[in-house]
């Protein structure tokens, strides 16, 4: 059954939101802005999150990995979504790991995928030059030459780029913008001669890059997949990250929701709990409604990823448009229900609402999915 | 497993074979047949199929079979759904009797009360109306008037209840009567179930702004009810009425996919209705309305089966307590929908000049309206939410 966790589910949702609550409190995330801390993450706790399997738990076993899918998966960043925990979970095992395993050759799988599996190896996913997602807006070059490849272009959003030791970087090496014919996938090293990273702050608080490639060179052998044709297997990575991310933004939202129901619960004006008041109750029912609707887009579309992938983009942009939604319902209305603290620094509700903002950009907003959805269903 | 696969091909095999193929079309609402002393067969084939499958028990797939049932699991109940939606089977029969005051029996009804009464559900002798509802009293229900004073061996009621669905049809009425004035008002209310054919009762229908009468309402005067039609105990109907409400509330979130009305389908309308250019929904707003309102239907189907899920895994969750509100406030958002994707032929009342599908989408639109105020008020709904799901402070 698909819409229900079951029992090892269960277990591993229980046994991260534990972890998580004991080694990566949100507490931890707003230290790591207030020390200003060059990566971002704590190697540590990365360490540990790899050492539990969470880096390899959509990978397959004969690659180092626990092979629990896409169902597994959803639960763990769901519990990293409720504590804001900052590692390169979505970044590097998620979208970096999708890419070589839909995409990548033997040759690479064997030398990438236990290495990511294991937490020593991070990826990244070079992808967006514009100021929206557009997947396949991509003016970056990919000019053959010899048994290279020559790359030119800027990007931006890219998470944990600053971070990652390699970067999947999309570029043309054929064909017009926006068509999605014509685009490769290149395995980059960040240190390379020619690239520069740079690390942008964003509200958040977590992790991303600006990138500029100046000529840079890369081996033949450091495509991953067809040359011309990456926009299949990026199609796919892409549907998989989206309902990642909204994995994570459900969490986001369900620990922000709770967190104002039970404000509403404490909090006296009047001379009584403001949750007794009707102006207020409908507007948490409201969004507990849309809790539950968002619940089994999620329960589906992770299960979707996992055993119907010829399901996965119009369920990807269902569950990424929803989430969307939610967390920014959700988001908006705990900060307007908790009142004057609401927008103080001290409480740790606007780390959420600040979260909810970013995750609602990464791999298209609402707009995008809607008008996806839409050509999907064939209007 | 194996099982149920196995069950499903007999279940397919069996309606195949029983299923006459006149009913396996889609049903105009006037050949519905909803039973009782009024109800009638809208053909042989109608009155054959109902026969069939009440001999079958799967009139009420999921009751025990001492009362006619099927004795079906929820899962085997679930298969018999989808191969009697697969191949387009006609509802045998219709009825409130059937969807909403029979689990309540169930759960409720002495032994001689589900013999006799689920029975008659079951074999279309009896259709039945809810008597809940009464002119002073709506979405605060408890403080309804309609009393019932102990005579010794009856019960004497006198009152009124509105928006009883067609009455005028009914053999018999559940209702919620006020047999302790002066007790708590959740507390001095039972549950009596009622003739139609009794003396002093009275029905007037009432014209709604779909041009529809469905309701009336229904006035007692010194009724005389016999004790043993007190279903549950004295002063404990509103028990009852919560238990009835639950199945009430669920059937009315699922009733948009159901709809007897030829009403139109929001994405085939607007391929008729609305401009494409280059096989794209030309106005940017009509198709952002209906992305999303297809995303809402999508997620409140998987909801639905969510919800299957958690039964059959002995899992709970508050999804059940928010369909009512999700699904009718979808009702009408998918209506709205299409009177604007029609345009100006979403305008057509009555005449020749539209078609009766038009028409059907336009008067579902009035009736639509109907679907977040009955069975509680979407408020209403919230306000449950805020009570038993989020525990907030009343």
């Amino acid at each position: 059954m698909a819409l229900v966790l079951n029992e090892e589910q269960r277990a591993l949702r229980d046994a991260a939101h534990d972890f998580l609550a004991s080694e990566a409190p949100v507490e931890a995330l707003r230290k790591l802005r207030d020390d200003r801390d060059p990566l971002g993450y704590a190697p540590g706790l990365w360490q540990q999150m790899a050492q539990m399997g969470w880096a390899s738990i959509i990978l397959p076993e004969s690659y180092g990995g626990l092979d629990f899918g896409f169902q597994g998966l959803g639960v763990v960043l769901e519990e990293t979504g409720r504590t804001l925990a900052a590692s390169p979970l979505f970044a590097s095992a998620v979208v970096g790991a999708s890419a070589v395993l839909l995409g990548g050759s033997e040759a690479q799988k064997e030398a990438l995928l236990p290495a990511i599996a294991a937490g020593e190896l991070t990826l990244a996913l070079a992808l967006e030059e514009s100021n929206h997602h557009r997947p396949t807006r991509i003016a970056t070059t990919a000019v053959a030459s010899a048994d290279s490849f020559i790359l030119n272009g800027d990007k931006c959003f890219v998470l944990d780029g600053h971070s990652a030791d390699k970067l999947l970087v999309v570029a043309r090496s054929a064909g017009e913008q926006d068509d999605s014919e014509g685009l490769s996938l290149f395995l980059v090293d960040r240190q390379a001669s020619g690239v520069t990273c740079t690390r942008t702050h964003l509200m958040d608080s977590r992790n991303a890059a600006s990138l500029s490639l100046d000529n840079v060179s890369v081996a033949a052998a450091d495509v991953i997949g067809e040359v011309g044709n990456a926009w299949p297997v990026l199609e796919q990575v892409l549907d998989r990250g989206r309902v990642a991310i909204a994995a994570e933004m459900m969490g986001c939202a369900l620990e922000c929701f709770e967190r104002t129901v039970a404000y509403l619960k404490e909090r006296e004006q009047f001379g009584a709990l403001i949750g007794s008041f009707q102006a207020l109750q409908h507007r948490a029912s409201h969004m507990q409604a849309e809790l539950e609707l968002a619940r089994s887009v999620i329960m589906q579309a992770l299960s979707v990823v996992d055993d119907s992938p010829e399901e996965l983009p119009r369920m990807a942009s269902l569950a990424k448009a929803q989430l969307n939604e939610l967390v920014k319902l959700v988001s908006n209305e705990a900060v307007q229900m908790h009142g004057g603290i609401g927008v103080t620094d001290e409480l740790e509700i606007g780390l959420f609402l600040k979260r909810a903002r970013v995750t609602m950009q990464i791999f298209g907003d609402s707009g995008f999915h809607k008008d996806r959805y839409a050509t999907l269903c064939g209007y | 497993m194996e099982d149920l696969e196995q069950f499903r091909l007999e279940v397919r095999q069996w309606l195949e074979a029983n299923c006459p193929e006149s009913q396996r079309q889609p049903m105009p609402p006037e050949e519905q047949y909803w039973g009782g002393r009024r109800g009638k067969f809208a053909s042989e084939d109608a009155r054959l199929w109902f026969e069939r499958m009440r001999d079958k028990g799967w009139v009420a797939p999921e009751w025990p079979t001492e009362y006619g049932g099927g004795g079906l699991s929820p899962q085997q109940g679930k298969i018999l759904a989808e191969e009697m939606k697969a191949l387009r089977c006609r509802k045998p029969i219709f009825g409130l009797g059937l969807w909403m005051l029979g689990p309540a029996l169930l759960e409720y009804g002495n032994e001689e009360q589900k013999q006799r009464h689920l029975r008659a559900i079951v074999n279309g002798e009896a259709r039945w109306c809810q008597g809940y509802s009464e002119p002073g009293s709506g979405s605060d229900l408890a403080s309804l008037q309609c009393k019932a004073e102990d005579k010794g061996d009856h019960f004497l009621v006198n009152g009124s209840k509105i928006w009883t669905t067609k009455a005028d049809q009914c053999d018999w009425i559940f209702c919620l009567v006020r047999t302790d004035p002066d007790a708590k008002k959740q507390e001095g209310i039972s549950f009596l179930l009622i003739d139609m054919d009794d003396p002093g009762i009275s029905t007037t229908p009432i014209e709604l702004i779909s041009g529809e009468s469905e309701f009336c309402q229904t006035f007692f005067d010194n009724v005389k009810v016999p004790k043993e039609n007190l279903v549950g105990e004295l002063n404990q109907g509103w028990s009852v009425a919560k238990a009835l409400l639950v199945h009430e509330r669920k059937l009315m979130s699922e009733i948009g996919s159901d709809s007897p009305r030829q009403v139109l389908v929001p994405n085939a309308a607007a391929r008729e209705y609305a401009e494409f250019v280059d096989g794209r929904l030309a106005d940017p707003e009509l198709r952002r309305r209906l992305a999303e309102y297809d995303m809402r239907m999508q997620a409140i189907g998987l909801t639905h089966f969510r919800t299957f899920e958690e039964k059959v895994a002995g899992q709970r969750s508050a999804a059940p307590l928010i369909m009512k509100y999700a699904g009718t406030e979808a009702e009408k958002q998918k209506s709205e929908l299409l009177l604007a994707i029609m345009g100006s032929r979403g305008l057509g009342w009555e005449g020749k000049e539209f078609s009766e599908a038009e028409i059907d989408t336009v008067r579902n639109w009035a009736m639509s309206y109907a679907m977040t105020i009955a069975g509680g008020t979407s408020e209403i709904q919230l306000n449950v939410i805020a009570k038993n799901v989020l525990q907030l402070p009343q």
